[in-house]
């Protein structure tokens, strides 16, 4: 594998992560990750779309005016998640209602548009193709965290087997109902997001306005 | 009348479109900067979810849905997996012609949203209203009242995200969370104070 292959692929992993540096897709990662089983279903759909998407649209980019270029990428995309619908519906059934209409958001999923704008638009078709499925890993790291995380404490379980022994089954472990909400999904996301650029501080954001240094005043006696 | 006053607030309150349903959230964070501009975004999100929540339903039922076609002599036919193109086309197309159209007779109105109105098309919660219209099997005047509450709730929610963000860039926040992790835990916060509507209704 060459450098700039390894590099598309490995950078949206955490240095240029989608979700957590680029703000795209957030949306469905918040939505789709109250459990494990349909947040893989869902990282699979998107990372295919991403990947195919990127790599159709690079094929087409000497052909298309500048003027319909957004359209003719909706087009594509719109195809691409038909499809995936309707695989899933074929094939996982259960998982493609629980996912209800989070499968047609990936159209306006900002990622896919994002690359295809951002990427597929300037380079060849192979490279664009790893880039997609490298921003896809990218989202589907941070939605596997987020759904290990959601479904362990929210109902003790991993893949729906139960891993903390629940109170109701005689267990110790007293599920924390707040984390199948949707607020523990922003906290949780605000959190990795700390984590990410504590360690990476180069991420961190210029503020606008600087605190000005703690005087003290002096007091007349 | 008291059932559409129902879905009213469920759409504006109970299933906030932003907070509880997580949709337009690229936007709802990028966007939220300053009250002016949440504002506008809020008013554009309403005006274009009126008009393209209907308008889906429409294509829905009469073209798409099983059995649609049989007005043009195909009963058989089913062509409800057509129907994500052909919600992205329509949305689309109502917002060019809406930029198109204020930008001829509302010149004012069109400065202040013109720069919104691109952004729209891709934004989740609108395609997101079209298909929860379609699964929930919403009728021609409840798809009215859906549109209208879910882009009103959408408003409200990025509306008061940037009141609260006007003032939170004067404070003092720890280095890895400025800007979006901060952004992030407060539609938390936010998101738990709207989920004391959840159960409302009337």
């Amino acid at each position: 594998m060459s450098s700039a292959v390894k590099a598309v692929l490995t950078r949206p992993l955490v240095t240029e992560n989608p979700i957590t540096l680029q703000i795209l897709g957030i949306c469905s990662s918040l939505a789709v990750t109250t459990s494990l089983n349909v947040a893989i279903v869902m990282c699979v759909a998107l990372t295919v779309v991403t990947g195919f998407s990127n790599f159709f649209i690079s094929l087409v980019r000497n052909y298309m005016p500048s003027s319909i270029r957004i359209i003719i990428q909706m087009a594509i995309i719109s195809a691409l998640v038909i499809a995936v619908d309707q695989l899933l519906q074929a094939f996982a059934y259960e998982i493609s209602k629980q996912l209800s209409v989070f499968v047609g958001l990936i159209i306006t999923n900002c990622i896919v548009m994002g690359r295809a704008e951002a990427f597929a638009m300037k380079n060849p078709p192979v490279i664009s193709f790893m880039d997609g499925i490298g921003n896809g890993l990218g989202y589907s790291m941070v939605l596997l965290i987020l759904a290990s995380i959601r479904e362990l404490f929210g109902s003790g379980s991993l893949f729906g087997m139960e891993i903390l022994p629940l109170v109701a089954n005689g267990g110790w472990y007293q599920p924390n109902g707040l984390m199948l909400l949707a607020p523990s999904a922003f906290f949780i996301i605000g959190f990795l997001i700390w984590i990410v650029r504590t360690k990476r501080v180069e991420q961190v954001e210029k503020t606008e306005f600087r605190l000005a240094p703690h005087t003290v005043q002096e007091v007349a006696h | 009348m008291e059932h559409y006053l129902s879905l009213l607030v469920r759409a504006v309150f109970v299933e906030n479109m932003a907070l509880q349903m997580f949709l337009g959230m690229c936007t709802f964070i990028a966007v939220s900067k300053k009250i002016e501009t949440a504002v506008g975004l809020g008013i554009a999100v309403t005006a274009v979810q009126v008009i393209t929540v209907p308008l889906n339903n429409l294509v829905y039922q009469f073209l798409l849905k099983a059995g649609a076609l049989s007005w043009l002599g195909f009963p058989e036919l089913d062509l409800s997996f057509l129907g994500f193109i052909c919600y992205i086309g329509i949305i689309a197309a109502v917002v060019q012609v809406m930029e198109m159209f204020m930008d001829k007779y509302m010149p004012a109105l069109y400065n202040a949203l013109g720069v919104f109105l691109p952004l729209i098309a891709v934004n989740c919660a609108i395609m997101g209203g079209s298909l929860f219209m379609v699964e929930r099997s919403y009728n021609f005047p409840e798809s009215v009242v859906y549109g209208m509450g879910s882009g009103m709730g959408w408003a409200l929610a990025i509306t008061a995200m940037a009141g609260i963000r006007e003032k939170l860039k004067y404070s003092d926040v720890p280095l890895g969370l400025r800007g979006m992790g901060i952004t992030f835990i407060t539609t938390g916060l936010m998101s738990l104070g709207f989920m004391s509507f959840s159960g409302l209704s009337l």
